[in-house]
């Protein structure tokens, strides 16, 4: 139900019953390597172009998920999704597989807790018995949709991030194992007049602020009610520039509390990625593979993710237009095993 | 001959700075980046310049792009002199056409063995 301006109580414990991750080669080389379920030798997974291989990242991704838990794809009800790609060809595309009724949803690189909340509103209110909820990116494909070819070789200022190739499933049901979904906020859409799609850390860092303060606000709870505060893909950049925002609005998040999806998946030391990644599909991995898995073994009780979403286009960008930016905040609790 | 070498290293690193400014401080694209220069080029070979700056610099001047806007102008002048004014027209490539006439060539060649997907 309704909470506050812009946040949703899930009351009938919508959990996430099943999950999967798959991720291409570079991720494989990271430090999170040993939590996702399928990491790819090829960037290319063995298809014929960039798109294509976006699309069977995330096909595997949801056939995976549904497999964990143990349900068949024609139980689950609805299929929510979204991708970076222009039209969402990832997400439509890989529904035309799994052929559960499906909605597409763009919320750039929010997209993941989007869907995920979405997912567990539809649950909660007895919508639906079970929703898969997805988000997927592939570094090819955006570099070449929203920069340059790949084969063209541009360079790259330190402020750019490297965008995440991987896929993100989960599969939510009411009551039963898993962790459990108890909140979601809504985001804003917030335009600081930021134009350069090589910083879209800075861009996304205040719309990521808003629904952090909104979501206290809304459920009338302080930072220290989460053991762990993550934010999408606000990266290096984008980090310093919240953590800024936070101490001058007077948000007491610690340090130890807070940390970026962005700045986890890959190893600044031995992987070149500026200053760290980003795409739909980071915030989407590191989530379902990453922080589950430990908000599972106990290592905390309670998360919030905020994932973060650069809402121009290729086209919105070469006519000069600023970057919109938009933050979703989905809070996890640690369920039965 | 030391110092042609010396000069040459000098000012092609100093246009290349230029583009390295043009990206980094006024976050210019590469393909505005590089029409700027063949600009600048053009431009400083309308006015006589490009041609001292050659001799001055030698590879330093030739190689980088601005050499490029250098020679379009300098096919124009020099078909004006001998045809009248549909000979800036036609000698913008007099100079300039085996480095065009390559890049379709090895364009078409790339494109017809290999498949570009992006």
């Amino acid at each position: 139900m309704l909470q506050g301006y812009q946040s949703w109580k899930f009351n009938n414990q919508p959990v996430i019953m099943g999950r999967a991750t798959v991720v291409g080669p570079f991720e494989g080389q990271g430090p999170l390597a040993e939590d996702f379920d399928i990491i790819h030798g090829d960037l290319m997974v063995g298809q014929k172009s960039w798109e294509k291989a976006e699309k069977s990242l995330l096909e595997e991704a949801q056939k995976l998920a549904i497999e964990n838990t143990g349900l068949t794809k024609e139980q689950v009800n609805f299929n929510l999704g979204g991708d970076l790609m222009n039209q969402i060809i990832s997400s439509s595309f890989a529904a035309r597989t799994l052929s559960v009724p499906y909605i597409g949803i763009f919320g750039a690189c929010a997209t993941s807790m989007e869907s995920l909340a979405l997912a567990s509103l539809i649950v909660d209110a007895g919508f639906a018995k079970y929703t898969i909820a997805s988000a997927c990116s592939h570094n090819a494909s955006a570099e070449k949709q929203f920069r340059y070819p790949t084969e063209y070789g541009s360079q790259k200022p330190p402020t750019a991030q490297f965008t995440v190739t991987g896929a993100g499933a989960a599969v939510v049901g009411k009551g039963g194992k898993g962790p459990q979904i108890i909140s979601a906020t809504i985001g804003r859409v917030i335009d600081m007049g930021i134009k350069d799609p090589f910083n879209m850390g800075a861009a996304m860092a205040p719309a990521a602020v808003d629904t952090i303060e909104a979501h206290f606000r809304d459920l009338h709870i302080e930072p220290g009610y989460y053991d762990l505060i993550v934010t999408g893909d606000l990266a290096k950049v984008g980090f310093t520039i919240a953590s800024e925002w936070f101490k001058k609005h007077n948000v007491p998040i610690k340090e130890s509390q807070y940390f970026d999806c962005g700045m986890m998946i890959y190893d600044y030391e031995k992987q070149e990625v500026q200053a760290g990644a980003s795409g739909c599909g980071c915030s989407a991995v590191v989530t379902y593979g990453h922080l589950l898995k430990r908000l599972q073994k106990g290592e905390f009780k309670r998360i919030l993710v905020v994932a973060t979403g650069a809402l121009l286009s290729p086209l919105s960008f070469q006519q000069g237009e600023s970057i919109p930016c938009i933050a979703h905040a989905v809070a996890l609790e640690r369920g039965e095993e | 001959m030391f110092m042609d070498f010396f000069w040459a290293f000098v000012v092609g690193g100093l246009i290349c700075v230029f583009g390295q400014i043009c990206f980094d401080v006024f976050k210019l694209s590469p393909a505005h980046t590089m029409s700027l220069l063949v600009v600048m080029g053009a431009a400083a070979g309308g006015l006589g310049l490009y041609e001292p700056f050659i001799k001055f610099a030698g590879a330093g001047a030739t190689v980088p792009i601005t050499s490029f806007g250098n020679s379009l102008v300098q096919g124009a002048l020099s078909e004006l002199k001998l045809n009248g004014f549909v000979g800036v027209i036609t000698g913008i490539f007099e100079v300039t056409s085996a480095g065009i006439s390559s890049a379709i060539i090895f364009s078409f060649l790339a494109a017809f063995f290999f498949k570009p997907k992006g």
